[in-house]
């Protein structure tokens, strides 16, 4: 968890049809969290769905995306190795929450369980492997995805307002969470927010969009 | 690879057939039948058909109950969406429905006949106590000229259907924040519903309403037991000119085979006028602002009339179930003079072929056309186009009558060296399940939440992983749901069975209908009882597998 | 495609369509036999009558045992299906390979089939039991509808026109009285007869609808009864004066409609129709072309059991039925060895028995053996049958042509537009 990768955007120009919807340039350094904020209908989604390989057919993207001085845009989404953290938790409903933090561990490491375990302790929630996600609070949901992310062993982190949907006492404590844990891991991040709290927390560099 | 190929296929294994089926009709409906010794084009067929009697009123009949029996299925299914409130009634009508769409047409014709003829269950409840009938009545109401038995028949099993359809379709048009909105400016729920949410769906249910038009208006089986006689409908002609032991009426056949394709189209252009007269109708109606008048009437109307239909095609289902176990049935007794277990004691040996042949043609069919229509859904999604336009003549095989070209198959599948065998059976049902399987499940795959896809590959899992392991698991319910329209639509396949079959391959089906003609009602109401079973069997494996997987799983419940 | 297809067809086609495809050779039993043996015969069935397919399911079991034959019935609600079906094998230029075996048939199928030499033959002569029938003796059993068998189809079983009435309502034979004492009239005897029980019960009787072949027979027996030139009806149709023959019988069949159930606006499709109709009460006459049809439905409780049965004093219509093979059989052998075990006294007898199926025989059972003449002893006496004898007078079935011809002038007589 403590290997260092850094994230390059290189001129980054998305288009709809002649519309610029976004124009960027950026490097972000391990442990890094860069914050993009706008308003909504700035274009962050598109440039999310971009770098996460998920642009619609409609839009033209020009510049590059570098991982570890590795061109990935090219790649498809799941081989790029950069994990996603949305608004919702999006816990895997048939599954359960061993089940969803499995569902993202690389390959067939023997000591899974114990991970597994090992990581739910680390959040709190020791001995909730078999439970039925649905039957946990909003707080624990986020951490279990949280802690899905980052079992998936991404190389970078894109987060997509993901304390929007908290209640506000949870929020703060969340935040740290998650920045706490990006930054141990050594990961490069890009938070995406219209919540200027998000940016603060974030304590990072904070870039504008605008129409 | 195989994924790009789907939609491909479909297209092929659909169009292909028809237009060499409708080929084969065409040829001889201009006097060109080679093996008669027919080789000139002419127009005698066409003579002969316009001047066999009653021609013009079989037309009309055709015409009229396709229109009318889809007027009557549609105007029942927005009445009662637009008074539904979530009550306990509307749950438990929701509920009884969904069953009915598995019923096939047959026998929930049948259950009719037995209901409202004259020495019907209704007769025999009501004689002599209400009636003062000793006797049944003398009264033309099974077959009727007119086609209102037929009609009544064709929207017993429409509605379901419909319903089925539009409930699907209602979740995008987020119905409950446009009433409130709708509410909010001074309008009673109902009129609400119909102001601010129908004129939005219409469009959406519009294929399969054109599909109910094109089934009501060439339905042979439904025809036969509840339609006219003299003459009959269209479609129930052509039939029995196919099957003349005179062989020139073959010729007359094909050019009626043709007319029929022209009476299918002619109801599908009535209807398209007439909704454009009734959009402009609903316009001035919805700007006049009325926010109160007719709401009471509208509320009940929704309520009533689908409840009578849901209760009159049970009682039906029922009568089949008694008569099935009756002795000898008096009139006018309410119930037999005794009970015997003969009539299914007689049945059951036999049984078994024709299950295992119906349950064999209906998995193969139905699996099959599942495998194509997630390839080409699963290929949407990937590709993150909107859907193919090509995908439209997935619903050739709903909108062209079957009477008009599977004759012609035949002949071609003759000519390709085809055996009439349980997989050449199989391709021919997959020709109409592949629609509804396609039409039940297009909706919810489409829906599906795609950042569930998402999340997965950048967990690491692959494409292939993400169908498997997330799309396929969370969206089981409308799979299996699909899956059990597609056994129930293949289950209640009589022509194509019986032509490609060559007679050989007997289902539950192509034995109800061949038993039917020696009228023995017992033992028609074992089969038709048997017919209705398999694939309500289906149904609620769909219904109780997902609950039982998914026990442990609240969020798994209802979803998605 | 198809076009191409159909032109590649026609090529065979013409050259294949003589009278005679390769088969086996009849005359030769026992080669016949060996061929037969494990042989698959499909044969096409019209499968109305529970009854009949238990009796079809009798001999599979027989003939598997006997000749390692099996046979499997292909269940058809119109002969003229499996018609279809040949014909359709022929213009797609399979000679050889057809799906029919054999087939259930007589009448206007039979004489639709042999004009367009989609039969095979001539076989049914060579049948070892064919001589049982003594055809010399039985001219029915080698004509069809006036037309001459030829051999291409072996007779099977015997219909006759045969009345049926419910005794609590009409009295009958047994002299019985209506529940409430009401005297009322006995059965009709013959056709001005049941036009003045018709108008006396209306609503009460019908024919099934034209051309369901039980309502063609009505109209026949009718025509022989009320036309003076019977003689013109055992003619093809265009020898005579159509519209002269059959004016009498227009005149009565107006006359008699408006009596009829449903006022003659409805009828119902077929003779099995009819009887589901007798069982709900809806009429208290019926007809009906196989005479053991009342006794069997007495038993299956689709009538009530004072179900009496009868034939009117003049006689009625009555015709065999046979079984013929496709010229494109590729089982010929297997289907002529069924053809020969249904003619044998044991297959015969079981058919005649009533609690099987209680279709007449075929034999000529006055000059069989003793040993064989036991198994058609009548057994115990069952009141809706047919008294002993009745069946003695059979009107003989007119020219097919003379069928076809009527059903198109009731059609477009009656048929609204």
């Amino acid at each position: 968890m403590n290997a260092t990768h850094r994230l390059e955007l290189r001129d980054i120009c998305l288009q709809l049809g002649d519309q610029v919807l976004v124009e960027l340039d950026a490097e972000i350094a391990p442990g890094e969290v860069l914050t993009v904020m706008g308003p909504s209908g700035s274009g962050k989604s598109t440039l999310l769905a971009y770098l996460a390989g998920f642009l619609a057919p409609a839009f033209q993207a020009r510049g590059r995306v570098m991982l570890d001085g590795r061109d990935i845009s090219g790649l498809p989404a799941e081989r790029r190795g950069i994990g996603l953290l949305f608004q919702d938790p999006l816990l895997f409903p048939h599954l359960s929450v061993g089940g969803n933090l499995r569902f993202g561990m690389p390959g067939a490491s023997a000591d899974k369980a114990a991970r597994v375990e090992q990581a739910l302790a680390n959040i709190g929630l020791a001995g909730f492997g078999a439970r039925d996600p649905a039957t946990l609070s909003g707080g624990q949901k986020a951490r279990v995805a949280l802690m899905r992310l980052l079992l998936s062993a991404p190389c970078a982190v894109l987060l997509d307002e993901p304390f929007s949907r908290l209640d506000t006492h949870l929020r703060h404590e969340m935040r740290r969470l998650v920045f706490d844990r990006l930054r141990e891991a050594g990961l490069p991040s890009l938070l995406v927010t219209h919540d200027a709290e998000d940016a603060e927390d974030a304590g990072g560099r904070v870039i504008e969009l605008s129409h | 690879m195989m994924l790009r190929l789907a939609p491909v296929l479909i297209v092929l294994l659909l169009v292909a057939p028809i237009l060499a089926g409708l080929g084969m009709v065409l040829l001889p409906a201009f006097g060109y039948l080679p093996a008669l010794g027919r080789e000139s084009l002419t127009l005698a067929p066409w003579q002969a058909l316009f001047a066999e009697p009653g021609i013009w009123r079989s037309v009309t009949i055709s015409l009229a109950s396709g229109l009318l029996a889809t007027a009557i299925s549609l105007a029942v299914v927005l009445l009662y969406l637009a008074a539904a409130t979530g009550s306990r009634l509307d749950r438990w009508i929701r509920r009884l429905v969904s069953p009915l769409l598995s019923i096939p047409h047959a026998a929930a014709a049948f259950g009719l006949a037995f209901l409202i003829s004259p020495s019907g269950l209704v007769a025999r409840l009501a004689s002599p106590g209400l009636t003062g009938w000793e006797r049944p009545p003398d009264l033309l109401i099974v077959h009727d000229p007119w086609g209102l038995s037929l009609i009544a028949g064709l929207v017993i099993k429409e509605i379901p259907f419909l319903l089925l359809m539009s409930l699907a379709a209602l979740p995008q048009l987020d119905p409950e924040r446009r009433i409130a909105m709708a509410r909010s400016l001074g309008y009673r729920p109902t009129l609400a519903w119909w102001k601010v949410v129908a004129p939005s769906l219409y469009p959406l249910i519009r294929l399969p309403v054109y599909a109910v038009i094109a089934y009501a208006s060439s339905v042979v089986d439904v025809a036969m037991i509840l339609g006219p006689t003299l003459p009959p409908t269209l479609a129930v002609s052509i039939l029995t000119w196919f099957s003349d032991p005179d062989l020139d009426k073959r010729f007359l056949a094909s050019a009626g085979a043709i007319l029929q394709l022209g009476v299918t189209a002619a109801a599908l252009a009535i209807w398209w006028g007439l909704e454009r007269a009734a959009k402009r109708l609903m316009g001035l109606w919805i700007e006049r602002g009325e926010r109160h008048r007719g709401e009471t009437c509208l509320h009940l109307a929704g309520k009533l009339w689908i409840l009578l239909a849901t209760v009159i095609a049970f009682v039906g289902i029922a009568g089949l179930a008694i008569h099935s176990v009756a002795g000898f049935w008096r009139f006018p007794e309410a119930l037999p003079e005794s009970f015997t277990a003969a009539h299914w004691a007689r049945v059951l040996p036999s049984l078994a072929g024709p299950v295992a042949s119906t349950a064999l043609i209906a998995l193969c069919a139905t699996l099959l056309a599942m495998a194509l229509a997630l390839a080409a859904l699963e290929h949407e999604q990937r590709s993150r186009r909107p859907p193919s336009r090509a995908l439209w003549l997935l619903y050739l095989p709903l909108i062209v009558p079957q009477v008009a070209f599977l004759f012609g198959l035949v002949v071609v599948m003759e000519q390709l060296g085809m055996r009439p065998t349980h997989a050449l059976v199989a391709f021919g049902h997959l020709l109409f399940v592949l629609p509804y399987v396609f039409l039940s499940l297009s909706e919810a795959y489409r829906r599906f939440d795609p950042r569930w896809s998402r999340l997965a590959l950048t967990l690491g899992a692959s494409r292939n992983g993400a169908f498997w392991r997330i799309r396929l698991p969370m969206l089981l319910a409308p799979i299996l749901t699909a899956l059990a329209v597609g056994l129930a639509v293949s289950i209640g396949q009589y022509l194509p069975t019986q032509l490609l079959g060559a007679g050989r391959i007997t289902t539950v089906t192509t034995e109800a209908v061949s038993l039917a003609a020696g009228g023995n009602r017992h033992v028609i109401g074992v089969w038709a009882l048997v017919q209705a079973c398999l694939p309500l069997a289906g149904f609620i494996i769909a219904i109780g597998l997902p609950r039982l997987l998914w026990s442990r799983r609240r969020g798994m419940q209802g979803a998605p | 495609m198809p076009i191409r297809l159909l032109a590649a067809a026609t090529p065979i086609a013409l050259l294949l369509s003589g009278p005679v495809a390769a088969g086996p050779d009849p005359t030769d039993w026992e080669a016949v036999l060996d061929e037969a043996r494990g042989q698959t015969v499909y044969w096409y069935a019209w499968a109305g009558e529970q009854r009949t397919n238990d009796y079809i399911d009798w001999v599979a079991g027989r003939v598997e045992e006997q000749f390692d034959i099996e046979l499997t019935h292909v269940k058809i609600g119109d002969t003229a299906e499996a018609v279809s079906r040949v014909l359709a094998e022929k213009q797609a230029g399979n000679h050889g390979q057809g799906n029919v075996d054999l087939i259930w048939i007589n009448g206007e199928n039979f004489a639709t089939m042999k004009a367009n030499d989609l039969l095979f033959g001539p076989f049914a002569e060579s049948l070892p039991n064919f001589a049982l029938t003594h055809p010399e003796h039985n001219p029915e059993v080698v004509t069809d509808f006036t037309l001459p068998t030829e051999g291409y189809e072996s007779p099977w079983g015997r219909s006759q026109i045969t009345f049926y009435y419910d005794s609590n309502e009409l009295r009958g034979d047994s002299n019985e009285l209506r529940g409430d004492n009401q005297q009322v009239a006995a059965p009709p005897q013959d056709m001005s007869a049941l036009l003045e029980w018709a108008a006396a019960n209306p609503g009460r009787f019908t024919y099934p609808r034209i051309p369901d072949f039980t309502g063609s027979t009505f109209l026949k027996q009718a025509l022989i009864e009320l036309s003076d030139e019977d003689e013109a009806l055992y003619a093809p149709v265009e020898e005579s004066n159509f519209a002269a023959v059959t004016a009498p019988l227009w005149d009565y069949l107006d006359a008699l409609h408006p009596h009829l159930w449903r006022s003659g606006r409805q009828f119902p499709a077929t003779g099995h129709e009819m009887r589901s109709l007798m069982g709900d009460g809806e009429l208290s006459l019926a007809f009906t072309f196989t005479p053991s049809e009342p006794a069997a439905a007495v038993a299956d409780f689709e009538l009530p059991e004072s179900t009496r049965s009868y034939v009117p004093q003049g006689g009625t219509l009555g015709n065999v039925h046979f079984v013929a093979i496709p010229f494109n059989s590729p089982h010929k052998a297997g289907a002529l060895v069924i053809a020969d075990f249904l003619l044998s006294p044991k297959a015969q007898a079981h058919k005649q028995d009533l609690d099987v199926w209680g279709d007449r025989t075929v034999l000529d059972v006055a000059r069989l053996d003793d040993d064989s003449r036991a198994l058609f002893s009548l057994d115990e006496r069952n009141p809706a049958m047919l008294p002993p004898g009745a069946l003695q007078r059979t009107l003989p079935e007119p020219h097919p042509s003379w069928m076809t011809a009527l059903e198109d002038a009731w059609k477009a007589r009656y048929i609204g537009n």
